[in-house]
């Protein structure tokens, strides 16, 4: 089984600060990272090598320090990876970003599973995995929380919905995103770094992926953002006081006055 | 289009730099440089006290689709087992306005089986046309059925917005609905507004953890599309005698190519479980200890008629279940009210909780961020506070 699993490398948004003065983000060094999501789908690609056997291909699309997440993820057993990079991916929105993964996809060639991480922490939009299925034309699955059995071009497998899951089988190929619940990530071992470091990881341009200009970067994506500003964040809060059952008295009534209860 | 720099003006200062949310910006040689990671967003410009940042605007891009001929607003009317989701309410509210304002109709596009029933609830609550597709392939949430009908719905009938709940179901077959007709996608939006006069869909939602929020434009395709979080708005009012149309959605031939089955769907008996969509919320973290201990978050939760939510640290030490985690990793939550009870309030709790409603900190450590984000704090022990509350309301209740 031949397995693409895209990973994205994101600022740590847990170490993003507002400035209580200017009321800006502070970027300045926030640490780049792997999409936390992402490693649960790397982990059950290699969990599924480990039992359909197969290879494990790497793909990204990103400034050409993204190598650097590739190469972490390398070291805990993928095979290989690819770099999709260009300037003319700049201010790409989900739906230019979809068209190019999946231009990659085709140009990797006889793929039967795409794995994603359910959302980048820096977006939290969801919508990169859905739009590579739609691309290319395959089945899809969000929210995946378990793959039961792969076989006879099908899978099995469990989403996670909001009031509890469904059991669906979908044919392969196809694309599905999965969230934390599936696995529990390995560590990298010692022989997979000396590995990572050394492997190779190819660069593909716009045109190596066969892409329609049109379809990139700014001018293929429909969305602009059209102001950013900054959350009010702290509240006026209050810190109640006097011993325990003052203080209950007091939450319970004021809760009362609020009339939420 | 870009971002122009004017060297002459430019002091280097590096306010514009502070400002990027997208860490695009570089001070070079005492001069603004506009890195590949700008986005176009404009923070830089008008923060720049100089005036030395200029949107160039370029060539007007020509409308991908001819706008004039999209008209009306659409709301999913999402709907499980013949249960319209809460959010749906929410959306015929918000959409009414929109439409009112764009003096146009609100519709509502109902798929599933054996629920042609529903579409008088949905005209009492708003709409003034019902789109109903009533198949038995549609008994489940089958996203890729879900997709193809709704798409082909869209590229006849040409709204010009369209709104669904960020539900599981909204957030999965939506995307490839506005990929496959080649149109922009607004995820979990927080806020919605329009511009009359253009037409536009103003779309807020949070990004980067929510540390910043985004305003999105939409402004040469058509439909504007959006997935909009629970509780946001406020559910719209019943309207006795409203009246409106509804109309069968007729595909040519079946709805064919479809990738894949639900083979069953199970809910989870956990009564608390649906945390995106519980008015109150009583949530336990570390500070809670054990799986048992968590008896103490359950029974307020229950004489509040509330659902019991979980920081990360509680679901990782396999206290309690993924499905209750609220944050950035697991669920988005805004309840009226959210009691936060042994949780310390790590960034990535916050960021999934604090458009709550009141917040309520129970916690030991005077110094934990959760009272940060807290309308009402109580620094104490949550095992004497917590069964305390739960007495005092059961007197109240």
């Amino acid at each position: 089984m031949k397995i693409v699993v895209c990973i994205k490398q994101v600022p740590d948004v847990a170490d993003v600060r507002i400035d209580p003065e200017t009321n800006t983000l502070i970027r300045e060094g926030v640490p780049s990272i792997v999409n936390p999501f992402d490693m649960y789908a790397v982990e059950e690609a290699i969990r599924l090598k480990e039992r359909f056997g197969g290879e494990v291909k790497l793909l990204t699309m990103g400034p050409p320090q993204a190598e650097a997440a590739l190469r972490e993820l390398l070291s805990l057993g993928a095979d290989d990876a690819v770099l999709v990079s260009d300037r003319t991916f700049a201010g790409s929105d989900t739906l230019a970003t979809s068209y190019t993964l999946a231009m990659a996809i085709r140009k990797i060639g006889d793929v039967d599973l795409v794995l994603c991480g359910k959302q980048a922490i820096d977006g939290d939009t969801a919508q990169v995995g859905p739009g590579i299925a739609e691309n290319l034309h395959w089945g899809f699955a969000a929210y995946v929380r378990k793959i039961e059995e792969i076989g006879d071009g099908v899978m099995r497998l469990e989403r996670l919905m909001d009031d509890g899951y469904d059991l669906l089988r979908i044919p392969l190929p196809a694309v599905i995103t999965v969230v934390k619940e599936i696995n529990e990530p390995r560590l990298p071992s010692l022989k997979g770094k000396m590995k990572a470091k050394k492997l190779e990881i190819p660069v593909w341009n716009a045109e190596e992926i066969g892409a329609d200009p049109e379809r990139l970067g700014l001018s293929g994506s429909p969305t602009k953002v059209s102001k950013i500003f900054t959350p009010e964040f702290r509240r006026k809060g209050e810190i109640l006081q006097g011993e325990a059952e003052a203080q209950v008295d007091r939450l319970v009534s004021e809760i009362e006055r609020l009339n939420i209860v | 289009m870009a971002i122009i720099v004017c060297r002459e003006k430019c002091t280097g200062c590096g306010i514009c730099v502070e400002q990027c949310p997208f860490g695009a910006i570089e001070i070079v040689d005492e001069t603004a440089v506009i890195l590949d990671a700008c986005t176009l967003c404009g923070a830089c410009v008008e923060v720049c006290e100089f005036a030395a940042l200029e949107m160039e605007e370029g060539e007007p891009v020509a409308p991908a689709v001819d706008l004039s001929a999209y008209r009306g607003v659409w709301v999913f009317a999402e709907q499980r087992k013949g249960k319209i989701s809460t959010v749906v309410q929410e959306l015929l509210n918000e959409g009414r306005k929109l439409a009112d304002r764009l003096d146009t109709h609100l519709s509502a596009v109902l798929l599933g089986h054996d629920i042609s029933n529903r579409a008088s609830w949905l005209i009492a609550h708003g709409a003034d046309r019902v789109y109903v597709f009533d198949d038995p392939i549609l008994a489940d949430f089958n996203g890729d059925a879900y997709a193809t009908v709704l798409a082909d719905l869209i590229e006849k009938e040409k709204p010009e917005i369209v709104l669904t709940g960020a539900t599981a179901i909204g957030r999965s077959f939506i995307p490839r609905v506005a990929a496959r007709i080649g149109t922009g996608l607004t995820a979990d939006c927080t806020g919605l507004d329009v511009d009359p006069e253009k037409r536009e869909l103003l779309q807020t939602r949070p990004a980067f953890g929510g540390n910043i929020l985004a305003t999105i434009l939409c402004p040469n395709h058509r439909p504007q599309m959006a997935t909009v979080r629970h509780k946001v708005f406020k559910p719209a009012p019943e309207e006795a005698g409203r009246k409106g149309e509804v109309i069968p959605v007729v595909m040519n031939g079946t709805v064919a190519g479809l990738q894949g089955e639900v083979v069953k769907t199970v809910e989870e008996i956990e009564d608390t479980v649906n945390i995106t969509e519980a008015d109150i919320i009583v949530s336990g973290g570390r500070g809670v200890g054990s799986k048992e201990n968590f008896a103490v978050i359950e029974g307020l939760a229950k004489v509040l008629g509330g659902a019991v939510g979980a920081s990360r640290g509680a679901v990782d030490a396999e206290w309690i279940s993924y499905s209750h985690q609220v944050g950035q990793t697991g669920k988005t939550v805004c309840p009226k009210l959210y009691i936060a009870c042994g949780i310390s309030g790590a960034v990535q709790h916050l960021a999934g909780m604090q458009s709550s409603d009141v917040i309520v900190a129970i916690n030991k450590d005077p110094e934990a961020p959760i009272f940060q984000a807290a309308t009402y704090g109580i620094v104490g022990d949550l095992f004497e506070v917590v069964p305390m509350m739960t007495r005092a309301f059961q007197k109240k209740i």
